[in-house]
C-alpha cells in the first residue's frame, strides 16, 4: 500500500530484498512496468534489487492517475519507503518517467546514487495537435505516438523476445491501459503531465549524483536536440543509440550496456 | 527509417520484420540454417536462458529467419507477435495446449477442417481435453455450451468446406462475457481479406502452407496473439498469470502485459513439444507473403468468374460461396469480408457418386489433391478425403454432401479454368448415360 492505495512493482523474478542496492524503474506516459522487465530481471540477478513500478492508475497499481511529475515523484519515494529500500543504486526513468526520476533524485539527493534518464528532453512540450488528438480521439493519438516512437519496422532481437512485433505490442499495451481507466482519459492526462512540468532546471540544480542520458538517435518524441541545456545542467554522460523513442524495446542490449555503464 | 508512419498493408507485406542484413548487406532475408547461436560469454548465456536478454539460443525455440516471418504475419494481422510452427495443426495444438489441460473444455464450431475435428474430438479427448461442437451460426448454442471448465472458443473464419462465415463480433462477445478468449483459424482468409482482431478475436492461426506461402511448396503454421486478452482479469489462466515452476517461477503476464500468452507458448509449448518451423520453410513463406496482396486480388477475381460460371450450369445443384445471395451467410460476409470471400468453395453436382468421380477425373488443369491456397487450381472430394473420418451426421452438420466438390481457385487465366470445368461437367453428364 502506498498513499492508501494498492501499489505494484515488478521485482525482476526474485523476491524484493531491501538490503540490496535497489534500481528503480519509472515508466513513461501510457506505459507500465513491462517496458522494463528485461533490465529489471538482469538487475535482480546481478546483485541488485529491482522495482519497476506501475504508477497509480496504470496497470496493476490502483488509484487515480496523479496530477504532476512532482506528485509522481513523491509517490515513488513513498513506495521505496513502503518497500523498505535502504539504498537506491539508480533511478531509471523513460520519457515522462525520466522527469519523475529527475524529481526523485532532486528530492532525495542523499538517497539516490545514480540518475539515468532515457528518451528524455526538457522542457517536454507536447504539440497542441497531439494534445488535442489525445483529448478528442485517443485511439488515433495512440497510433500517432506509436508511429513516432518506433524508428524501424525491424527491431532486433525484439522485445521481450523474438517474434514480437513492437508496433503491435506497443499499441496493444497503450490501448489496454487507456481502456482500463474508465474515469480518466489517461493518454491525455499523461501527456498533459509531461507538457506542464516546469521545474526541470530547478530540480537539476538539486541533483547531487552522477547522471546518464540514454537517447535515441532517431527519436521523434524527445529529440536529442532538445536535451542540451538540461544535459549541461546535470553534467550528464550521454549514450546515444541507433533507435527511436522506444529505446528499451528497440535496443534492449544497447540499453543494458548503458545501464551497466551507469551502475559502475 | 525516421519519419515513416502508418505503413500500409502492401508495405508491411514486404518490409515488416526485416531490414538489410547488418553483417553482409544482404537485402533479402537471409536463411539462418543453424541449430544454435554462439554465446558471447557464460554470463551472456545465463542471461539469455533467464530471459534477462532477448535473443536466440536454439532454433527449436527461436530463429532469426523465423522471427522475421513471425513479425511480418503479426504486423499484417494487427497483432502483438507470433510464433511460427511446423504446420497449421501444430499452431492449433500449441494454442490449445498453452491454455487447456486435462479436465478442461473447448467450445468449437462444428464446421471445421477434418484434421482440426480429429484433433479436438479424438486426440485431445485422449489427453483429457473435451470439446463441444456447435453450429457456427447458432449463437445461443455457443453460449449454452460454455462450462466452468471451458478455456477456449474456437472456429474457422470461413468454415471448411461450406464457407460458414463466423460471426466474429458476436462469438467474441460471448467469449469475453465468460472471461474466455476466441481463437480463429484464419487460413481461408489471409489478412488481405479479413483481420479477425479488428472484429474481436483474441488469437488466430494460419496454416501458412496455404495462401501465405501460396505456392504449394512447404508446410507451416503461424500462431498470432492480438495482445488484447487480459489473462489476469479472466482469472481462468494460472498457466499465464501465476508462477510457472517449469520456467524459473515466471509469471508470464507479469513479464509482458500483452505478450504473456506468446511467452508461455514459446517457453513451454515450443520448447517441450518441439513442433518448430524450419528456417528454410520460413523463408519460402516469406517469399510468398511478399506477393500476398497481388495474389489475393487475382485469386478473388478468378473465383468470382468461376462461381458465376458454375452457378449458371444445369448440372450444378448448388454453389456455396458467401458472395452469392443464396448463401445463408451472405449478409454477414458482406459486412466482414468486403474484399471477397477467398478462393476456396464447394459446389454440388447433380447425379450419382459415380458422376462426381467422373467429373474430378476429367479435369486437366485442376489438380486433384489435398491442399488449398496454391497458385495452381485444385480440386478434391471432401467426403472421401479430408472429412472421410466423419460419419454422415457429422458430415451433414458440417454442410458436406456425398456429391460435394471443393475447389481452390488459382492464378491461371480464368477462361482456361472455366473451359476445364465445362469439359468435366460434360464428362459427368455422360457418365450417367
Amino acid at each position: 500500500m502506498v498513499q492508501g492505495q494498492r501499489a505494484y512493482a515488478y521485482t525482476g523474478g526474485k523476491p524484493f530484498d531491501p538490503a540490496l542496492p535497489c534500481v528503480v524503474f519509472v515508466h513513461g506516459a501510457l506505459n507500465d512496468h513491462s517496458v522494463w522487465t528485461l533490465l529489471a530481471r538482469w538487475c535482480a540477478h546481478h546483485g541488485y534489487s529491482a522495482l519497476a513500478v506501475d504508477q497509480p492508475g496504470h496497470g496493476r497499481s490502483a488509484g487515480v492517475p496523479l496530477p504532476s511529475v512532482e506528485a509522481l515523484a513523491d509517490w515513488t519515494v513513498a513506495l521505496l519507503d513502503a518497500a523498505g529500500a535502504q539504498g537506491v543504486a539508480a533511478v531509471v526513468g523513460h520519457s515522462m518517467g525520466s522527469l519523475i526520476a529527475l524529481e526523485i533524485a532532486a528530492r532525495a539527493p542523499l538517497r539516490v546514487a545514480r540518475l539515468v534518464m532515457v528518451g528524455t528532453a526538457y522542457p517536454m512540450k507536447v504539440s497542441d495537435a497531439l494534445l488535442n488528438t489525445a483529448r478528442d480521439a485517443p485511439l488515433k493519438a495512440i497510433d500517432m505516438v506509436n508511429a513516432f516512437s518506433l524508428s524501424s519496422m525491424a527491431n532486433k532481437p525484439s522485445y521481450p523476445g523474438p517474434g514480437m512485433w513492437l508496433h503491435g505490442a506497443s499499441r496493444a499495451l497503450m490501448r489496454r491501459l487507456q481502456r482500463a481507466q474508465t474515469g480518466t482519459n489517461l493518454f491525455h492526462h499523461d501527456f498533459s503531465v509531461c507538457d506542464s512540468y516546469a521545474r526541470g532546471m530547478e530540480a537539476a540544480a538539486a541533483v547531487k549524483c552522477p547522471v546518464h542520458f540514454v537517447l535515441g538517435r532517431q527519436d521523434q518524441m524527445t529529440s536529442p536536440k532538445v536535451t542540451r541545456d538540461i544535459a549541461q545542467a546535470l553534467k550528464a554522460r550521454i549514450h546515444t543509440l541507433d533507435c527511436g523513442h522506444a529505446i528499451m524495446q528497440e535496443q534492449p542490449d544497447g540499453m543494458l550496456q548503458a545501464l551497466q555503464a551507469a551502475l559502475v | 527509417m525516421p519519419g515513416y508512419s502508418d505503413p500500409g498493408f502492401d508495405t508491411l507485406a514486404l518490409h515488416a520484420g526485416s531490414a538489410p542484413d547488418p553483417a553482409t548487406g544482404a537485402r533479402a532475408v537471409p536463411i539462418h540454417l543453424t541449430t544454435s547461436f554462439v554465446f558471447q560469454s557464460s554470463e551472456h548465456a545465463a542471461s539469455l536462458f533467464n530471459m534477462e536478454r532477448s535473443g536466440h539460443v536454439y532454433s527449436r525455440i527461436s530463429n532469426p529467419t523465423n522471427a522475421v516471418l513471425e513479425e511480418r504475419v503479426a504486423a499484417l494481422e494487427g497483432g502483438a507477435g507470433a510464433i511460427a510452427t511446423a504446420s497449421g495443426q501444430a499452431a492449433l495444438h500449441l494454442a490449445v495446449s498453452t491454455l487447456a489441460g486435462a479436465g478442461q473444455h473447448i467450445v468449437a464450431s462444428a464446421a471445421l477442417y477434418g484434421g482440426s475435428h480429429n484433433l479436438l474430438d479424438y486426440t485431445l479427448r485422449r489427453f483429457g481435453i473435451s470439446t463441444t461442437f456447435v453450429p457456427p451460426g447458432d449463437l445461443d448454442a455457443w453460449r449454452a455450451a460454455i462450462r466452468p471448465e471451458t478455456r477456449l472458443l474456437f472456429g474457422e473464419t470461413l468454415g471448411n468446406p461450406g464457407l460458414d462465415v463466423l460471426d466474429i463480433p458476436a462469438v467474441s462477445a460471448i467469449a469475453h462475457e465468460a472471461g474466455l478468449p476466441l481463437l480463429v483459424d484464419s487460413t481461408f482468409t489471409p489478412p488481405w481479406l479479413l483481420k479477425p482482431f479488428d472484429h474481436g478475436a483474441d488469437l488466430l492461426f494460419h496454416s501458412a502452407t496455404k495462401f501465405l506461402s501460396g505456392h504449394g511448396t512447404v508446410v507451416g503454421g503461424v500462431l498470432v496473439d492480438s495482445g488484447n486478452f487480459d489473462w489476469d482479469a479472466s482469472g481462468r489462466f494460472p498457466e499465464i498469470a501465476q508462477p510457472y515452476d517449469g520456467f524459473h517461477g515466471m509469471v508470464f503476464s507479469e513479464e509482458s502485459t500483452v505478450g504473456g500468452f506468446l511467452l508461455r507458448a514459446r517457453r513451454e509449448g515450443l520448447r517441450d513439444f518441439g513442433a518448430c518451423m524450419s528456417p528454410h520453410t520460413a523463408w519460402l513463406i516469406l517469399q510468398g507473403i511478399e506477393t500476398l496482396p497481388l495474389r489475393m486480388e487475382r485469386h478473388v477475381a478468378n473465383t468470382r468468374k468461376v462461381v458465376q460460371f458454375l452457378a449458371s450450369q444445369a448440372m450444378v445443384q448448388r454453389v456455396g460461396y458467401p458472395e452469392l445471395e443464396s448463401h445463408p451467410d451472405h449478409a454477414l460476409a458482406q459486412r466482414l469480408l468486403p474484399r471477397g470471400c477467398g478462393s476456396v468453395f464447394s459446389f454440388d453436382i447433380k447425379g450419382t457418386r459415380q458422376q462426381g468421380k467422373a467429373f474430378i477425373e476429367a479435369l486437366k488443369l485442376f489438380s486433384h489433391l489435398a491442399n488449398v491456397g496454391d497458385c495452381r487450381s485444385l480440386v478434391i472430394h471432401p467426403a472421401s478425403t479430408t472429412h472421410f473420418r466423419m460419419d454422415d451426421a457429422a458430415l451433414a452438420r458440417a454442410g458436406i454432401g456425398p456429391g460435394s466438390i471443393r475447389l481452390s481457385i488459382g492464378l491461371e487465366d480464368a477462361d482456361d479454368l472455366i473451359d476445364d470445368l465445362k469439359r468435366a461437367l460434360r464428362a459427368a453428364e455422360k457418365a450417367v448415360a
